[in-house]
């Protein structure tokens, strides 16, 4: 009994340690230049969908959930968001080459045709970022017309 | 004391299971400056492909556009190809500024053609190809690995700065399909290598290569995928067994 007890404190004394750990957090106030709806013209409804089913990973701005601030969570968050804002990041989308637009766009397509984007421990949490059938194929003929003038 | 334990329990798996997950490694990084720089110095100059400006002028205003699959095909935006009827998607590149009449690369011209560096790409390349042929996940794994560092290895510095820009853009989408190659299920690396063929094409145009390669063309897969091979007779990389001889060639590269 005793040792369990030991264990619970230590355990305890690490959490709460391990809060005063400081991340730097993904938040930006502006739009850049070369954001991907901004460069693209994306129309409303497209827009609103990146944003709340792709931006929050994939730019550099994250709207946080509530939970955030509690530790380990925000460094799961954080690994997630510097995983995704590597192999795409709509901020600076405008950068790439032409080469590598295309490239990306057609793995965007593939990504979200296979149900594979957005993540589903993500979708579990933040239900609206799920997409419907017909948002699915609205976004995917979108993503498709940019591809084509590429 | 039971209930002491269900908690200490419970707090300390939720903390060992997202430490494990928070401290997964980070990024691998890439070598970019290790290893072959032997042959460099002998190398390919294709002036006569990109250094037909000289007469200076760079109407940049209308871009024109080459079909992918037969780059001599140019036409604007939205038109089709003559051949195929696909659509001009290649943005050809109005070459650089070699107005004042100065053509440093041409006068390098070597007789040898392709690279040591560009010519492991090529092997790597092909490596994989046989191994989707075969249907073989676990070895296309650790090809496109390999691959993704030879792509790194590739020296440009003996190129025209128009070239070095091409060959880095190629190189940079290169290096990331065969990266994801080495680590998706044998439907995700067939998706890849598709891009992946396109860039080893676009390097082949630009470094060369030592033997003949034959660029061949399945209309099936994906609305029409291509590939390179070294052999005349078709073994379709995107079916593998399911359709072995699907495809046709469509070009040779010498």
């Amino acid at each position: 009994m005793r040792r369990i007890k030991i264990i619970a404190i230590i355990v305890l004394v690490a959490f709460v340690g391990i809060q005063f750990i400081q991340t730097t957090r993904n938040q930006s106030d502006m739009v850049p230049e070369t954001d991907f709806i901004l460069v693209n013209d994306a129309p409303s409804d497209i827009k609103s969908m990146l944003q709340v089913s792709c931006y929050d990973c994939h730019s550099n701005n994250t709207q946080y959930p509530w939970y955030n601030k509690i530790q380990p969570v925000t460094w799961f968050l954080e690994n997630h968001i510097s995983d995704g804002k590597a192999e795409l990041n709509f901020s600076e989308w405008d950068l790439l080459s032409n080469r590598r637009e295309a490239s990306k766009l057609r793995s965007i397509i593939k990504q979200i045709e296979g149900d594979e984007m957005p993540l589903w421990s993500y979708t579990l949490i933040h239900n609206d970022a799920k997409f419907s059938k017909e948002e699915k194929s609205t976004i995917i003929k979108w993503i498709t017309q940019i591809k084509a003038s590429h | 004391m039971r209930n002491l334990r269900v908690t200490t329990g419970v707090l300390a798996m939720a903390f060992l299971a997202l430490t494990v997950m928070s401290c997964k490694d980070s990024k691998k990084e890439q070598s970019n400056d290790e290893g072959s720089h032997t042959e460099m110095s002998a190398f390919e100059n294709n002036s006569e492909m990109n250094h037909d400006n000289s007469d200076g002028h760079h109407d940049d205003e209308e871009k024109m556009y080459a079909c992918s699959m037969h780059p001599d095909v140019i036409g604007k935006k939205g038109e089709k190809c003559s051949k195929c009827g696909m659509k001009l998607t290649e943005e050809v590149k109005k070459a650089h500024d070699n107005s004042d009449g100065h053509h440093d690369g041409e006068s390098k011209k070597m007789a040898m053609k392709g690279n040591g560096a560009s010519q492991a790409i090529l092997n790597g390349y092909f490596n994989l190809k046989n191994a989707l042929v075969a249907d073989d996940n676990a070895k296309a794994k650790n090809l496109g690995a390999t691959l993704a560092k030879s792509l790194g290895n590739l020296d440009v510095s003996n190129y025209t700065d128009a070239q070095k820009a091409d060959l880095k853009d190629i190189i940079e989408d290169a290096v990331e399909h065969a990266e994801h190659i080495s680590e998706s299920d044998i439907d995700h690396q067939r998706e890849h290598f598709k891009i992946l063929s396109k860039d080893v094409t676009d390097m082949v145009a630009i470094t060369g290569t030592e033997n003949t390669l034959y660029e061949q063309f399945c209309p099936m897969y994906d609305g029409g995928s291509a590939w390179l091979s070294m052999n005349e007779e078709v073994k379709n990389p995107y079916y593998g067994s399911k359709m072995l001889k699907c495809g046709k060639v469509q070009k040779e590269i010498k």
